[in-house]
C-alpha cells in the first residue's frame, strides 16, 4: 500500500524476483484487486496515521480487509498502526487488535548495575521525551535505560501456529523501532523477541498479520517469510 | 539476543567505489551497485555509502545512483555526504534508503537534525562525526576534515541525540585507511556520552579489532572500508566479509562480555 510512507521499492523488488505479482497500489482499483496486502510504516505512529487517513485509502482498506478478510502484513509501524494507540502519539490507530504500543524499557525496575567490568558506563538519554519515565524508581534507585532505538539483527522465537515462520530455521530479521506492540491477548502472539523486555515481535489474528523488524531488509529470511505471507497465509 | 552490527563503508568518488587514507588519495577500486550485490550474497548486516565529491563539492546527492543502491540492497542502507536539507533527508528515505547520515550540515546547522528526524522518525536520521585528535584532545571536523568546529565529540554527540539524532557514526579521520585498528579510546568517549546506537569506523585491520570493540560494548556497530573493499597485488578489486563462522567466534565473546547492553 502506497499511502507515502515505507520502503515500498523493496517489498516490490522482492516479490518480483519471487515471480509473485506485485503492485505498489496508491490508487482504489489497486486495492480492490489486491489478493493480499502489505502495509509498510517508518517513521512515527501519528505521522503514519495522518498519512493513511489522508490517503483516502482507509475505508477501501477496511472494507478488503475486515468484510473480505483479505490478508494483510503490517511492517513495523504498519503493524502498531494495528493496534488502538500509541504512547508515541495522539492519535488513535486503526484498532483492528486488542493492543497497544509502548516504548521499550528495561524490564527491571530497580537500578541494574550500569557500569560493567571491563566494559564503558552507560550514559542516561538526558531526554526528556513526552513519554519519559522520572529518572529513579520511588525507592530512589537510577532507573535502567535502554539504548534506542532497536537497531540490528535480533532473534524471533516463534510463538504459536503460523504459516509465517514456516521452514525459517533459526528466524533473524532486521529491526529498527523504538516502540513495541502490546496485546493484552496472547493467543494473538505469533514471534517473541528479546530487548530490555521480552516484546511481541510478530502478531496474527486470522487474516491480519504484523512484524516488528523488516523482512524487505533481512536477507533470506525476509524473503521467505515474505513468500510464505503470500503463499500460505 | 541483540548482535552488533558489521558494517561495510563503502566510499563514492565521481560514481565509482574508492578507497581513501586520512581522507586522502581516493583510489578507485570498482563499482558501487556490483559491490552491493556481492554484500547481498554474502549477507551482510547493514552497509553504509558515503559520497566524498558531494560535500566537498557543494554537489546535490546523486539520487538515480542512490535509488539504485537501494532497490539492489537486500539489508538496511545508510546514505551520508552532501545532505543538508530536510527535504533532502525525505527524499532519500522516499527512495527506500533506511538512514540518512548528517555530517557537515548537522554541525553548522544543528536544527537541521530535528527538522529531518521530524519529517522521517529519529530511526533514521544519523549524525556522523568525522574526529580528528588536536593536541590532548579530540575535535569534530567539517568539509570532508578541511576544517574544524571547535567542538569535542562528547558533547556534540549528546546535542545529537537532543535533537532527536536516532544513531552516532564516529569515525576518525586519523586511523581512516591506516589498518591500525579502531581509536578506542575516541569510541568509547561517544559511546559513554549518549543512550543512542554507536558505530565506530575509521582504522578497521583486522577482524579482531571487531571483537575488541564487542567486549567493552555488546550494542555498537563497527563500520570498515578498507577491510572489506580492497585491491590485491594484481589491481584485482576483492570483497571479503567475515564468514559464518567468524561471525560465530565473535558473537561467543559478545556473550562472555560482561557489559550489559
Amino acid at each position: 500500500m502506497d499511502y507515502g510512507l515505507g520502503n515500498l521499492r523493496a517489498f516490490a523488488h522482492i516479490y518480483a524476483r519471487l515471480n509473485i505479482r506485485v503492485v505498489i497500489a496508491n490508487d482504489l482499483d489497486a486495492i480492490y484487486a489486491a489478493e493480499s496486502l502489505i502495509l509498510p510504516g517508518v517513521g512515527s505512529f501519528d505521522w503514519a496515521m495522518t498519512k493513511l487517513n489522508e490517503s483516502g485509502l482507509r475505508n477501501a482498506l477496511e472494507e478488503k480487509v475486515l468484510k473480505q478478510k483479505t490478508p494483510i502484513l503490517g511492517v513495523c509501524v504498519g503493524m502498531q498502526m494495528l493496534a488502538e494507540r500509541s504512547e508515541e502519539g495522539d492519535m488513535s490507530g486503526l484498532g483492528w487488535m486488542r493492543a497497544e504500543v509502548r516504548k521499550l524499557k528495561k524490564a527491571s525496575e530497580e537500578g541494574e548495575k550500569q557500569k560493567a567490568v571491563g566494559g564503558w558506563p552507560l550514559a542516561d538519554s538526558g531526554s526528556k521525551a513526552k513519554s519519559e519515565m522520572p529518572s529513579t524508581t520511588s525507592s530512589g534507585k537510577p532507573r535502567c535505560e535502554l539504548i534506542l532505538p532497536h537497531m540490528g539483527w535480533n532473534d524471533i522465537k516463534p510463538a504459536g501456529r503460523s504459516a509465517l515462520f514456516d521452514g525459517i530455521e533459526k528466524p533473524q530479521f532486521y529491526f529498527l523501532h523504538s516502540y513495541h506492540f502490546m496485546t493484552s491477548d496472547p493467543v494473538y502472539i505469533l514471534g517473541e523477541t528479546e530487548y530490555g523486555i521480552r516484546f511481541s515481535s510478530a502478531v496474527g489474528m486470522g487474516n491480519i498479520y504484523g512484524v516488528q523488524f523488516h523482512p524487505e531488509k533481512s536477507h533470506a529470511w525476509g524473503i521467505h517469510l515474505l513468500r510464505n505471507f503470500v503463499e500460505k497465509c | 539476543m541483540l548482535r552488533p552490527r558489521i558494517i561495510p563503508f563503502l566510499l563514492i568518488h565521481k560514481g565509482g567505489l574508492v578507497k581513501t587514507k586520512k581522507f586522502c588519495e581516493p583510489k578507485y577500486v570498482g563499482d558501487p551497485i556490483n559491490a552491493v550485490r556481492i554484500f547481498n550474497e554474502k549477507e551482510v548486516d547493514e552497509i553504509m555509502v558515503a559520497d566524498m565529491d558531494a560535500t566537498v563539492n557543494g554537489k546535490e546527492p546523486d539520487m538515480e545512483l542512490l535509488a539504485k543502491l537501494a532497490a539492489e540492497c537486500r539489508m538496511p542502507l545508510c546514505y551520508a555526504g552532501g545532505v543538508k536539507t530536510a527535504e533532502q533527508v525525505e527524499k532519500i528515505v522516499g527512495l527506500g534508503v533506511e538512514k540518512v547520515g548528517i555530517s557537515s550540515a548537522a554541525v553548522e546547522t544543528p536544527r537541521l537534525i530535528n527538522e529531518a528526524a521530524r519529517r522521517v522518525g529519529n530511526q533514521s536520521v544519523v549524525v556522523v562525526l568525522d574526529v580528528k585528535k588536536n593536541g590532548a584532545d579530540y575535535e569534530v571536523f567539517c568539509q570532508n576534515g578541511k576544517k574544524g568546529s571547535g567542538l569535542k565529540p562528547a558533547t556534540f554527540a549528546r546535542q545529537a541525540q537532543a535533537l532527536g539524532a536516532g544513531e552516532i557514526v564516529v569515525n576518525s579521520i586519523d586511523r581512516d585507511g591506516t589498518g591500525e585498528g579502531y581509536d578506542e579510546e575516541l569510541v568509547g568517549i561517544v559511546r559513554s556520552s549518549v543512550r543512542l546506537p554507536v558505530t565506530a569506523l575509521g582504522g578497521a585491520g583486522r577482524v579482531e579489532d571487531f571483537g575488541r570493540l564487542f567486549e567493552k560494548c555488546r550494542t555498537i556497530g563497527v563500520a570498515a572500508g578498507s577491510l572489506f573493499v580492497f585491491k590485491g597485488k594484481y589491481r584485482a578489486v576483492l570483497i571479503t566479509y567475515p564468514s559464518k563462522r567468524e561471525k560465530d567466534q565473535l558473537m561467543l565473546g559478545v556473550k562472555k562480555s560482561k557489559n550489559l547492553i
